[in-house]
């Protein structure tokens, strides 16, 4: 039988690309004379590198150069004062284990991986702990004030309440693991001219970072990441492994490329860090929240500070007059986290919305029941109304969805044979943010429309949509619209972050197109043409081969009158094994309430992912240290487990696709952080159901069913 | 990583040959563990003889025994007519190993030798007796949950990651293996070792030797059968406790039956005492608790696999309703 593939203009514009092995990513760029470049890493956790034997790396055949604090090269922000702690190659310091503490670079990959297993480093070693919960335990240890305390109405009204609570949650170190390895190929040339090909979240901001530490002009460097597979977070930052990548074709004057392991991936570009949270929550005997505590405890490094939105759902999520949150971090002696999938956020709705069922349950109250007469008319926090919010029609096609009529009140009534079935639910709030961003569009007489912005693509499928909020705008086929991303020299726009991108330079896709329609009409109202009459026809009649337009855009003074957040919600059916432990999620209905739904085929994917993710984060996804040593026990992909497509049922994904009236033009709200955020509650809350028990520490493993 | 040598050769005489010739030099199959070794640096073999052209591939009944060529492909044995038909319980186990891509290159010899996979093994950086006889034991007072808790020894608790090998020792499979002067046949039981005071040898094979083929007695345990894996993820992920169960019921009592246990030992491990119990014995779930309770006799927890104290029972009884109920 013949097989067609069906095209429609909702196809990511990418996609053949990608799945012919034609989207070409940082590592496949070859580039003439390239070498190869291999990071040696500590091998203790905390002290000083007191001798580093390079000798038998450099006589090793194809070995070009290693470069550590012995040789650094120049980089002139880490030859002053000031700046960062961990400056790679310029600090003969141990931070953590793994910390790359030399280079060493050949003519194949396989010699410069040969050579650095021959580096040997000496240490004066010094006493270090990697553990989060003993630091948290030790009066001694250091603990930052993570965000300011917030405090609205009596603190921890909840210990007075009619029906109260308090418990603790737990969660381990994640690590964001994409598919793609994390690295760079830099190709330093004379005269200080800088071409990078990159895995960023951020063209703009991996160009500024190495403008600021070589202290060249940003103009002299070109940054290029066109696709990159997989950042989830990671890749928000220029790592200490793409300056010395940097610097090492510095040094040597040809192009490096640096492609990680998959074990430095655990050690070398972030994780999402452990935290410890307690939640107390208060309420009448008539299910009405009366006071909500809301205290976490963030891991972070000894050398630099990491801070997340842990406890920001608290202050606005539920109708509350007396709430109060705090959040510190403490710092281990490990790699710097960095936000993953639904930052801080994810993690503190795992314990609050863990606790909201908490309390349906101790009220004896249906949990949708408890949420719906909870939840708040205005954002409480910023005295604000919602800019729109439309959750209680989500809860009610998400509860339909799932069946949520069988679910019993009474945790374990549900029992076929040894599996027990259990329904959970849970709600996903970020930041429904707009930033400021550029968009170049070229209208052809040819009848073609090319739009470029400095933005980026981890996946989401931005090219998709914004090819698809010009093809909305002006008519033109989608097939006729070329987005160009991922390039540095083209008009600025943030990195990929935050769920920001669609609003932000959507935005100014959209601005762009306004303005290129009215300069037709312009052109044809002078030319005496039809003020209909298409764009090519006015071009031709003009002589004109193309008109450009470039605009700015950002937010103005909506975003001082309306509370602007995304929503989501996670309905999940699980099945447990009474005898083994095993849990099973069996059923997902996810509801995405994040405005107009520009491109429905890759919003759709967002959902996946994000209930992908979510299961990792509920049952199988941890990253585990042997604190004795500071080292990784599970630094790979067979032992570090991600849902494979066996852990992973059908996902039902739904939007209430109603446009924000004020958040941008197009009405929509980003969503690939609320894909993820309190997903992991939904599960937990379903395993009470199923169970009874009540697990508190993720992932809920088989072992802790069975505890 | 060293440089090595790489050769290949045709017949499993000249394949002898080369590996007596050099102590440092080693059979390559498949690779899916050998080559993680080497990229590790837990071991770096001077040579690596490729001997995956020796015909040695055959899935074939031979009289009353089913013979398995030791270069027969996991996924060529789980999948073969006569394995499915006569040996179900191997296919099963075969498929809760590894993956797909894994299974197509694997080979039957390849997936008795494979090694443990403790973390403290594989990170050459940390104490393990097993790399490295005399560094101590990581495991034992670190992270064990994935760890052993039957015949542990006090220089290495790591478990044999098998699950094929399970179902092997279930069903009294027999090892013939090869040096330069002819054949020997052992018992399937006799060729993993525990731990004991060498955690470094996984098992029996001489340096000098070769395995060939398995041979594996056709038996009445096709119908009422399970391989039962416990594991973090639905695939892909290695045994917290496995479980090969079969038996054979005539007049309403179990006349034959066979029990092993996978993520448990440093070798597959019978639970001989369990059969003998069950023999004779109608399958009621009463007795299948009582089995399970027996098989736990001596069973002793580091701490982060205390929980296979429960679990391994529970999946005994759970794998035997499953296989009664196959019926």
């Amino acid at each position: 039988m013949e097989k067609r593939i069906l095209k429609d203009d909702n196809d990511r514009v990418d996609g053949i690309l990608k799945v012919t092995g034609q989207a070409k990513y940082f590592a496949e760029y070859e580039l003439p004379g390239l070498t190869y470049g291999v990071l040696v890493t500590s091998t203790i956790t905390k002290g000083k590198i007191t001798a580093l034997d390079t000798k038998a790396a450099e006589k090793a055949p194809g070995v070009i150069a290693v470069i550590s604090h012995l040789n650094k090269p120049s980089a002139p922000a880490y030859e002053q004062e000031g700046g960062p702690q961990m400056k790679i190659f310029y600090t003969d310091k141990i931070f953590y284990n793994g910390q790359p503490i030399a280079i060493v670079v050949a003519n194949t990959f396989e010699r410069a991986t040969h050579a650095a297993s021959l580096v040997k480093a000496s240490y004066a070693k010094e006493e270090f702990n990697t553990d989060f919960e003993k630091a948290l335990k030790d009066p001694k240890a250091k603990k930052l004030q993570g965000q300011a305390d917030y405090k609205r109405g009596i603190e921890n009204a909840y210990k007075t309440a009619e029906v109260k609570l308090e418990e603790r949650y737990f969660l381990p170190i994640e690590t964001h693991n994409p598919m793609e390895l994390h690295g760079i190929i830099a190709d330093w040339r004379p005269n200080n001219q800088l071409t990078v090909y990159a895995k960023t979240q951020g063209v703009k901001a991996t160009q500024g970072t190495i403008a600021n530490v070589f202290k060249i002009p940003m103009e002299n460097i070109q940054v290029n990441s066109e696709f990159v597979g997989g950042g989830f977070g990671m890749a928000l930052r220029t790592w200490p492994l793409e300056i010395a990548t940097v610097m090492a074709s510095k040094h040597i004057g040809k192009p490096v490329k640096v492609v990680i392991t998959r074990m430095q991936m655990f050690t070398m570009v972030g994780n999402r860090p452990a935290a410890i949270q307690t939640i107390g929550l208060g309420a009448n005997k008539d299910g009405k929240l009366t006071g909500i505590t809301h205290r976490a405890y963030g891991e972070t490094s000894t050398y630099e500070n990491f801070t997340e939105g842990v406890v920001n759902m608290a202050k606005f999520m539920y109708q509350c007059d007396n709430v109060n949150t705090t959040y510190a971090i403490v710092p281990v002696d490990l790699g710097v986290p960095i936000w993953m999938r639904g930052p801080g956020e994810a993690t503190g709705a795992f314990a609050l919305e863990s606790a909201i069922d908490e309390m349906a349950h101790a009220l004896d109250m249906d949990p949708l029941d408890f949420r719906i007469k909870n939840d708040p008319e205005t954002d409480q926090q910023k005295n604000k109304p919602f800019s729109s919010k439309n959750i209680k029609e989500a809860y009610k096609i998400g509860a339909e969805k799932i069946g949520w009529s069988n679910r019993k009140n009474k945790p374990g009534s549900l029992v076929e044979g040894p599996w027990q079935t259990g329904y959970g639910v849970s709600i996903g709030v970020f930041n429904a943010n707009r930033g400021k961003a550029s968009v170049k569009g070229i209208l052809k007489a040819d009848g073609s429309l090319l739009l470029q912005s400095a933005t980026s693509d981890i996946g989401p499928g931005t090219g998709t949509g914004m090819t698809l909020i010009a093809n909305k705008l002006m008519k033109i086929p989608v097939n006729k619209i070329t987005f160009e991303l991922g390039d540095s020299s083209l008009p600025p726009a943030p990195s990929q972050g935050g769920s920001a991108t669609l609003s932000t330079v959507g935005s100014a896709v959209n601005d762009v197109c306004v303005a290129l329609n009215s300069a037709i009409a312009e052109l044809a109202a002078n030319s005496n043409m039809d003020a209909t009459a298409n764009f090519i026809d006015v071009l031709k009649k003009n002589n004109l081969p193309q008109i450009e337009v470039t605009k700015e855009s950002q937010g103005g003074k909506e975003r001082d009158s309306y509370s602007m957040y995304s929503f989501s919600i996670h309905f999940v059916q699980v099945k447990v094994h009474s005898l083994t432990g095993v849990v099973k999620v069996s059923k997902i209905v996810s509801v995405g309430d994040s405005g107009t739904i520009v491109s429905p085929k890759t919003a759709r994917s967002q959902m996946l992912g994000g209930a992908v993710g979510g299961i990792g984060m509920a049952l199988t996804e941890e990253s585990i240290i042997d604190h004795r040593y500071g080292r990784y026990i599970n630094n790979n992909f067979a032992d570090y487990h991600v849902p494979v497509n066996a852990d992973v049922p059908e996902i039902d994904v739904n939007f209430i696709n109603k446009p924000d009236p004020y958040i941008n033009p197009m009405g929509a709200k980003g969503m690939g952080e609320i894909a993820l955020i309190g997903f992991s509650a939904a599960v937990a809350n379903a395993v009470f159901n199923a169970t009874g028990k009540r697990i508190r520490t993720l992932p809920i493993t088989p072992d802790k069913i069975l505890a | 990583m060293i440089n090595f040598q790489y050769l290949r050769t045709t017949t499993a005489k000249s394949a002898i040959a080369l590996l007596v010739k050099d102590k440092n030099a080693k059979f390559l199959a498949g690779g899916t563990n050998l080559i993680d070794l080497m990229k590790r640096g837990v071991t770096a073999p001077e040579k690596l003889i490729d001997i995956n052209h020796v015909p040695l591939k055959q899935i074939e009944q031979i009289g009353n025994k089913i013979h398995i060529g030791a270069l027969a492909s996991n996924s060529a044995v789980a999948d073969h007519a006569l394995i499915k038909e006569k040996l179900p319980l191997l296919s099963w186990a075969l498929q809760a190993g590894a993956s797909a891509q894994l299974r197509n290159v694997a080979t039957v010899g390849g997936n008795m030798m494979q090694r443990t996979r403790c973390g403290y093994f594989y990170d050459t950086e940390m104490p393990c007796n097993k790399r490295q006889p005399g560094t101590g034991c990581g495991a034992m007072e670190g992270f064990n949950r994935m760890h052993a808790i039957f015949g542990t020894s006090e220089k290495c608790i790591a478990v044999h990651p098998s699950d094929m090998c399970v179902a092997l020792i279930a069903l009294d499979a027999e090892v013939i293996l090869a040096n330069a002067k002819g054949e020997r046949k052992i018992p399937f039981k006799d060729f993993h070792r525990l731990a004991g005071d060498t955690p470094q040898l996984d098992n029996n094979l001489k340096v000098d030797e070769m395995i060939i083929r398995l041979e594996i007695p056709v038996s009445n345990l096709a119908k009422n059968y399970h391989y039962l894996k416990v594991r973090d993820r639905a695939s892909y992920a290695f045994a917290l406790v496995s479980v090969a169960a079969a038996f054979e019921i005539s007049n309403n009592k179990i006349t034959d039956v066979r029990l092993a246990m996978g993520g448990v030992a440093h070798k597959p491990w019978r639970l001989t005492a369990s059969e003998n119990f069950l023999k004779g014995k109608e399958a009621t779930l009463t007795n299948f608790e009582q089995a399970a309770q027996l098989a736990m006799k001596d069973a002793k927890g580091f701490g982060g696999n205390d929980f296979k104290l429960k679990l391994a029972p529970n999946t005994i009884i759970e794998a035997l309703n499953l296989a009664k109920s196959k019926a």
